[in-house]
């Protein structure tokens, strides 16, 4: 058969592309290869546009086990306990089907996860949407939001929460970002790199469908009117069969037979085989009449393209098959040996007797194209000068106006519909800083959390892709946690676009700056570039999805405060950046000017010092200062708590609508007992670290001098409304 | 005391009930569905979780499942039963507790630390509430909304067989307390013979200091009288 240009097109492939395909094989592919070859150099699988830009991030110290190149990423947390996780995006999938799309993220997540071994332990995810009055909006934010309650709840895995945004620029392409996080004995991870000749490929779990085909490619591509038509390409979940799959998967895990795992995601049977192949520099033989098939007279091409879930591919061990075999059966899964490792490095193909394909695997992964993409740099936007009306807001008014917005709003209506209690051991709950899980039957565990900023991120990429970073350093140092590695979900446009291009390179610059000076190492993660509708890209969302570890549970802190007449302490200096803050956003409708910038020492040495401080028990609850600045940190410690405040500024530098609604970076809330102050101040003032009194605590009401005074419950009432509101059946 | 967990495909809370009953010194079995003879039990439970992967109805095939048998003999015989959550769906598909579970009132799932009012201490499960019968604990399910006529509603009134109402933390039962539409707020009801406890919320996910509550202890406790 010829390949026409239309269908090199189809196969999302351009044509110099096939050009280098042909040269690297000898002669033209079949369809079933031009398959493969489309399934394993589209964006998504190959990185091309991105690899160039990810080889020059941090990714070791001296807790990271296993860096990026694998299911997922490990760190050491010491006794032998190892924290395997990573984040992934979802988004096209989502949102052509909502429910389906945001469910098998998670499935795929987990997969990730359980596939090196750990049992997974939580589940956390960033969505974002468009703008809440977008029709499209509503029925998405229902849809993601069932799916990722519908898969994990199933599964009985505890949800650590995460963030849900709304932003016009997500209108038509929405973001469903989620996280999975195992703990597994160190001694006992398992890796995707195949070992020795003729040991068994062997298939597990879910039979092989016709749905999902060309999932991968599909999200490597912008979205245009038509993209309801994408349809087939969504996979569909089915969360009880991956939870058999997951205990399957941990009974044989506790033998030896098996010498390399990798789950079936992203381009399922042939990328799976090829990434164990290449790894392990062999090849592999597969005699397609062996896959468990859900449907009758499926073809090579849509057997290997399909990406239905819950399955796996295994390299088990030569005479241990029996033994297996015996446990993917008694847990009613699909137990098959597909072929064979060889010496070939080749991935040779057979169906019905005959070879149908025949490819070096080398063509799949190390001759990928890698292209170097022009870029061009976003310029830091100016500071408005003359801005003077935003002074004689009134501050209630405007805490009110932000606290009851769809981004500040609490999401309780969200956070309600997945399981969190699940396991036993999630001591904060999602809707904190950072949610903290317990290392089963210890007296140690991870705080979890996942941040993004893309209005930071668009103003100006590279301040925003480091405030990310600090932001969630800042959220684990919150509850009391010695921050350790972070997994990123990198979201931006078509990277052919040279401003898009831009943003991503130097949102990785801010990153890769932040995570240096923090020592805080990416160890997984992935890109999703093509966000973009009829030439309309998202605004850049680089997601961060960080980990912690509290060695001692009793020094975990929250932010809820815990009594009344104590005091509160502002950490770091508040200089009233206003720009791109929720002030000028929600109230007073600028979208202008830079993002705060920030101060690498700085934002090191106030995190370190009040872990300090957390470990000498000198703090009672602990908040970031993000969007919002100190009245919305405040308020949101004092709804959480149910204890009020009363209001006192020392700053005269500053009006106190600047004082309170700026956004400048590296502060924290903290609350003390009055007869720990001097041990406080003392430390700080030790380690030059600069603070002021904002507040005392009292009962159940939000004072501000004779300007205002407000009951907590009217505060919560106006916090809690607008999801319930929004979402309320008529 | 012995007890016997059984465990279906698609159980998720299996692992945190064992947990529970081993901290509080009560020895437990893990018995498989596919089993079909119970090692010797002075109890038995019925995990949370979506056994079978709630397909068809909720608890539906797991109350024909092959150990459900012996599980219904043991329970006839006056051993005791408890069924968390799932467990509690599969008692009355297996038709050993009266009543249904419906979906949610509000359609959604719904994961939240609810007060719940305990209304019986005279039975293995719920003697030690007798000094606190309000307590706080998780719920976690889209199907808890107790449904039963008329006539079984004043039964179990009347025969003092609801064993938890929804209430709020002053103990008041009211339409604003009630998470899930359930018939008179129930959160849990027994058999005649008070050997089987349903009930939709946790104790097990309120066992220690670290978690949102300790309520739960006290059934545990209880049951070790």
């Amino acid at each position: 058969m010829l390949i026409s240009k239309d269908l090199i097109k189809k196969h999302g492939l351009k044509t110099d592309e096939f050009s280098k395909i042909v040269k690297l094989i000898g002669r033209e592919p079949n369809l079933l290869e031009l398959g493969i070859f489309s399934a394993m150099w589209n964006e998504h699988c190959s990185y091309k546009s991105s690899k160039k830009y990810l080889k020059k991030l941090p990714t070791k110290n001296k807790s990271v086990i296993q860096g990026p190149g694998e299911n997922a990423g490990v760190i050491d947390i010491g006794d032998n306990d190892a924290i395997i996780f990573k984040i992934e995006s979802h988004n096209h999938p989502s949102f052509i089907e909502p429910y389906q799309g945001a469910a098998t993220g998670v499935g795929g997540i987990l997969r990730d996860v359980f596939t090196m071994g750990a049992r997974p332990i939580a589940t956390l995810n960033s969505i974002h949407f468009g703008s809440p009055e977008h029709p499209k909006t509503k029925n998405l934010l229902n849809g993601v939001v069932s799916g990722i309650g519908g898969y994990g709840n199933c599964m009985g895995i505890p949800n650590a929460g995460g963030e849900v945004k709304f932003n016009s620029c997500f209108n038509e392409n929405n973001l469903v970002n989620a996280m999975a996080v195992g703990h597994v004995n160190k001694n006992k991870i398992f890796y995707s790199k195949a070992k020795g000749v003729n040991q068994l490929v062997v298939y597990v779990g879910s039979k092989t469908g016709r749905d999902g085909i060309h999932g991968a490619s599909m999200a490597s591509a912008e979205f245009d009117e038509n993209s309801e038509d994408k349809k087939p390409t969504v996979q569909v979940g089915d969360p009880f069969t991956e939870k058999l799959l997951l205990e399957a998967c941990l009974e044989l895990m506790k033998g030896d037979s098996i010498i390399s795992i990798q789950d079936m995601g992203a381009a399922g049977l042939t990328s799976s085989s090829v990434e164990m192949a290449s790894k392990g520099n062999l090849g592999i033989e597969i005699d397609l009449d062996k896959v468990p098939c859900r449907e009758e007279q499926m073809t090579p091409y849509e057997m290997m393209l399909s990406e239905s879930q819950e399955r796996m591919l295994i390299i088990i061990k030569n005479g241990d098959e029996k033994n297996a075999e015996k446990i993917f059966k008694k847990w009613d899964l699909d137990f098959s040996i597909i072929g064979k490792t060889t010496n070939t490095k080749n991935l040779d193909l057979y169906f019905h007797g005959s070879k149908v394909a025949n490819l070096p695997i080398t063509s799949l992964s190390t001759d990928v194209p890698i292209y170097d993409r022009k870029w061009k740099k976003t310029p830091l936007p100016k500071k408005e000068k003359n801005l003077v009306n935003y002074k004689k807001l009134k501050i209630l008014d405007s805490l009110k106006k932000i606290l009851s917005s769809p981004n500040n709003s609490s999401k309780e209506w969200v956070w309600e519909q997945y399981d969190n209690t699940v396991m036993g051991d999630t001591v904060q709950k999602n809707g904190g800083d950072a949610s903290v899980i317990r290392i089963h039957g210890k007296n140690k565990g991870i705080a979890l959390t996942v941040d993004s900023s893309s209005h930071y991120c668009f103003a100006y990429p590279q301040f925003g892709g480091m405030q990310v970073v600090c932001e969630a350093w800042r959220n684990l140092v919150s509850v009391g946690a010695r921050p350790l590695a972070i997994t990123n979900c990198l979201n931006f446009g078509n990277p052919e676009k040279e401003i898009v291009m831009g943003q991503f390179v130097e949102c990785l610059n801010g990153i890769s700056d932040a995570c240096t000076y923090l020592d805080f190492p990416i160890v997984s993660g992935n890109v999703s570039f093509y966000n973009e509708t009829n030439n309309k890209s998202i605004e850049p969302t680089p997601t961060i999805g960080g980990v912690g570890v509290i060695l001692n549970l009793n020094n975990m802190v929250s932010q809820s405060l815990k009594s009344i007449n104590s005091l509160v302490l502002v950490i770091g200096k508040t200089n009233g950046h206003m720009h791109q803050s929720e002030l000028f956003r929600e109230v007073c409708n600028i979208n202008s000017g830079p993002p705060p910038e920030i101060n690498l020492f700085n934002e090191k040495n106030n995190g370190l010092i009040l872990l300090k401080l957390i470990e000498k028990k000198l703090i009672k609850a602990a908040h970031d200062v993000s969007s919002g600045g100190i009245i919305l940190a405040l308020t949101e410690m004092c709804l959480l708590g149910d204890i009020g405040a009363k209001i006192k500024i020392n700053s005269n530098n500053l009006s106190n609508i600047e004082y309170l609604f700026a956004e400048d970076q590296s502060r924290y809330l903290v609350e003390i007992d009055e007869k720990d102050q001097k041990a406080t101040f003392n430390i700080l003032k030790e380690n030059d670290i600069f603070y002021e009194m904002i507040a005392e605590t009292k009962k159940e009401s939000l004072d501000f001098d004779k300007e205002f005074s407000i009951n907590l419950k009217d505060l919560k009432k106006i916090n809690t409304d607008w999801f319930t509101k929004y979402n309320e059946i008529k | 005391m012995n007890s016997s967990v059984i465990v279906f495909p698609g159980s998720n809370c299996d692992r945190d009930i064992a947990v529970a009953l081993e901290k509080f010194k009560i020895k437990n079995k893990m018995v498989w569905h596919n089993e079909t003879n119970l090692p010797k039990s002075d109890l038995v439970v019925l995990p949370g979780g979506f056994s079978y992967g709630d397909y068809l109805r909720t608890g539906c095939i797991a109350g024909k499942s092959k150990i459900i048998n012996d599980v219904i003999k043991h329970a006839k015989k006056g051993g005791l039963l408890l069924g968390i959550c799932n467990g509690f769906q599969i008692l009355t598909e297996a038709s050993l507790l009266p009543g249904i579970l419906l979906r949610n009132k509000k359609l959604k799932f719904i994961s939240k630390d609810v007060f719940i009012k305990v209304l019986n201490f005279k039975n293995s499960f719920c003697s030690n509430y007798k000094d606190k019968n309000i307590i706080k604990i998780p719920i976690a399910h889209n199907e808890g909304n107790f449904f039963a006529n008329n006539n079984l509603l004043d039964r179990l009134e009347d025969k003092n067989l609801i064993a938890f109402k929804y209430c709020d933390i002053k103990g008041d039962i009211n339409e604003l307390s009630n998470p899930n539409g359930s018939s008179k707020n129930i959160a849990g009801i027994f058999n005649e013979n008070k050997n089987i406890l349903g009930m939709m919320p946790h104790p097990e996910r309120s066992i220690d200091p670290f978690l949102s509550s300790e309520d739960g202890s006290l059934i545990f406790k209880s049951l070790l009288k």
